[in-house]
């Protein structure tokens, strides 16, 4: 796990690599430098639409776009696709268009910007809109490949991706990532850690913490949050009896949200939640933030042990 | 305060010098729009903002908006100059648990009034602020000073329309006329045609000046100050990177930060000798 990349580059290199679709078009809201369509734009000058800074724009703009048989991918932080909320509720969830979003600079990992550019609610928000599928890769292969994906998705989809670079894990395996379906990254059956995003890799890491001392964790990526993978979920319950959740977003309605949300209504195991606790982020280095907010390898091993001792 | 026109371009150099020193300690932030609005801060803090530096919220004080709130370094600076913040508080400039965080945010800044960094959003909130002044029977003024990319967000034209329509005379526009936003210029991102004559249309008092030219700067604030049935707009033509040959009119330098060698080169341009 040494060779480190950003999951933003992994979905600037998607669009070069999707470019053959010649109804594939790129939308910019004065951030491509920063979410990585910049490469599209100087190959594809014409198919590159750049809206200036206005994501409202840009959103709508891109359901008149998939209206008219166009594949859009437009991106902006994440935190500024917000802006475009009720544009993504009314002009492109409700009547299913298939414009793909994505997000970048997502979560607290992000840095000294501050909390302004801190995405935490994107995930849960985008959650709650009916036809979107919602994603949150961990690595630069993974994007790679779920945007690679995307153009043959009839749905409008939300993709959280990050700025930092993170370890790349899936060198050899593109053909175990596929939207919707989680990937078990290590098997154990003391307690199931799912992640997401950057915490993927920190979640590996507690797995590590928790194996010297003697526990044995199931990690699973678990990329795609809607539509959830459920029928995972409940292997991992009757595996392992306790799971972990684990996202570098609010602890409401994100990862943690729709896993609890499918544990009541199926197979009950006790959860412990690992995210940020409803509160702002502030500047700070992306391994600080991860401390400041409790998020780490450190606390999800602490939920583990949580988590096992709930079990009945 | 009454300053000459030399002492406020001594007192804008000194900002300068600090904006670059902050940007290059966290190898991170915004130098760019910074230098490209440091003259009109300067001049705005030094000569009209009624404020008290050791009561930061009295009630009565100018508001002063920093509606591209990427830009804090610069309003950092100034700050620190008037004596809201300390000297030494510029080294907490994105760093964990500072004052100065990468955009200018009311919850950690003594004398910042509005937490930025969502391009747009300043000047709505100015009007509340504005609005609310007149409701109080107070004379306090509200200053709000927007980026040129950022007059792309459709937000700013809906607060524009709202003032003139509600006569908010005490609401006080400067834009940062500097030709270049995040990726490029804003003539490739997005042309936007005629400014002054977008604002004239919407029902603003519209004056340009030279943003870097301290005695237009001064006429400028002039204008802003006596304007008072309508909202006014200053539109104050600049140089992003000003002062710093590198970083002038180069887009790169929106959001990078110097190198060792192109710091020494700055400090050295900006006529600051480090020990
Ligand atoms: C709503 C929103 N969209 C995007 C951004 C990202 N962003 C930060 S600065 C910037 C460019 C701003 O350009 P301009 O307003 O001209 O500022 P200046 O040149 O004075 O730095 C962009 C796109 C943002 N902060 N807010
Ligand atoms: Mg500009």
């Amino acid at each position: 796990m040494s060779e480190m990349a950003a999951t933003r580059d992994g979905y600037g290199q998607a669009l070069l690599e999707i470019a053959d679709n010649p109804k594939v078009v790129v939308m910019e809201a004065d951030l491509g430098k920063s979410t990585k369509s910049l490469h599209f734009r100087k190959k594809y000058p014409t198919r590159t639409i750049s809206c200036g800074i206005g994501e409202q724009n840009m959103l709508l703009a891109g359901a008149g776009l998939a209206a008219s048989g166009y594949i859009p991918f437009a991106s902006t932080f994440a935190i500024f696709t917000e802006r475009a909320f009720e544009q993504m509720r009314n002009g492109v969830a409700r009547p299913n268009l298939a414009v793909h979003l994505c997000g970048s600079h997502g979560g607290t990992h992000t840095g000294t910007d501050g909390s302004s550019a801190q995405s935490i609610e994107d995930l849960a928000i985008y959650r709650t809109l009916p036809n979107v599928v919602v994603m949150h890769p961990s690595d630069y292969v993974s994007t790679l490949e779920l945007t690679k994906q995307l153009p043959g998705l009839d749905k409008p989809s939300y993709m959280r991706t990050a700025r930092n670079k993170t370890p790349v894990m899936y060198r050899g395996r593109e053909s175990e990532i596929i939207i919707g379906k989680g990937i078990t990254l290590c098997q154990g059956t003391d307690v199931a850690i799912i992640a997401c995003g950057v915490l993927v890799s920190e979640s590996m890491k507690a797995a590590e913490q928790l194996a010297d001392k003697g526990i044995n964790a199931t990690v699973v990526d678990m990329h795609t949050l809607k539509p959830l993978d459920g029928d995972l979920i409940n292997s991992l319950v009757a595996q392992c009896g306790a799971i972990v959740t684990a996202e570098d977003h609010n602890v409401i309605g994100g990862l943690g949200g729709a896993v609890a949300e499918h544990l009541v209504s199926n197979h009950y195991a006790p959860l412990e939640m690992v995210g940020v606790a409803d509160r702002f982020g502030e500047s700070g280095q992306s391994d600080e933030m991860l401390e400041v907010m409790k998020i780490n390898s450190k606390y999800i091993e602490q939920a583990a042990h949580r988590a096992i001792a709930r079990k009945s | 305060m009454t300053l000459s026109i030399s002492e406020l371009e001594e007192f804008a150099r000194k900002c300068r010098v600090e904006i670059v020193k902050m940007v290059y300690r966290a190898q991170a932030g915004h130098p760019g729009g910074s230098l490209s609005e440091i003259d009109l801060i300067s001049a705005l803090y030094a000569t009209r903002m009624r404020v008290r530096p050791n009561q930061p919220k009295w009630d009565d004080r100018d508001r002063f908006i920093l509606s591209k709130g990427h830009a804090s370094p610069g309003m950092y600076a100034v700050l620190a100059e008037m004596g809201f913040i300390s000297h030494e508080d510029l080294h907490s400039y994105r760093v964990l648990g500072g004052k100065c965080q990468g955009h200018v945010d009311m919850k950690w800044c003594p004398g910042v009034d509005f937490s930025a960094g969502s391009l747009g959003m300043g000047l709505s909130f100015g009007l509340g602020c504005a609005v609310a002044a007149r409701l109080d029977n107070s004379e306090r003024r509200t200053f709000v000073m927007l980026g040129d990319g950022e007059l792309q967000e459709g937000s700013v034209w809906e607060a524009a329309m709202a003032a003139a329509h509600h006569e908010v005379g005490n609401l006080k526009v400067i834009l940062d006329r500097n030709r270049i936003q995040n990726d490029d210029f804003c003539e490739v991102q997005m042309r936007m045609f005629d400014i002054p004559a977008k604002w004239r249309s919407f029902g603003w008092e519209v004056k340009e000046i030279d943003g870097h030219n301290m005695e237009e700067v001064m006429s400028g604030l002039d204008f802003l100050e006596s304007t008072n049935d309508k909202p006014s707009i200053l539109i104050a033509h600049t140089i992003k990177g000003a002062g710093v040959s590198f970083m002038e009119d180069n887009p790169s330098f929106h959001g990078a930060a110097p190198n060792d060698e192109q710091f020494a080169q700055a400090m050295a341009e900006l006529g600051e000798v480090i020990a």
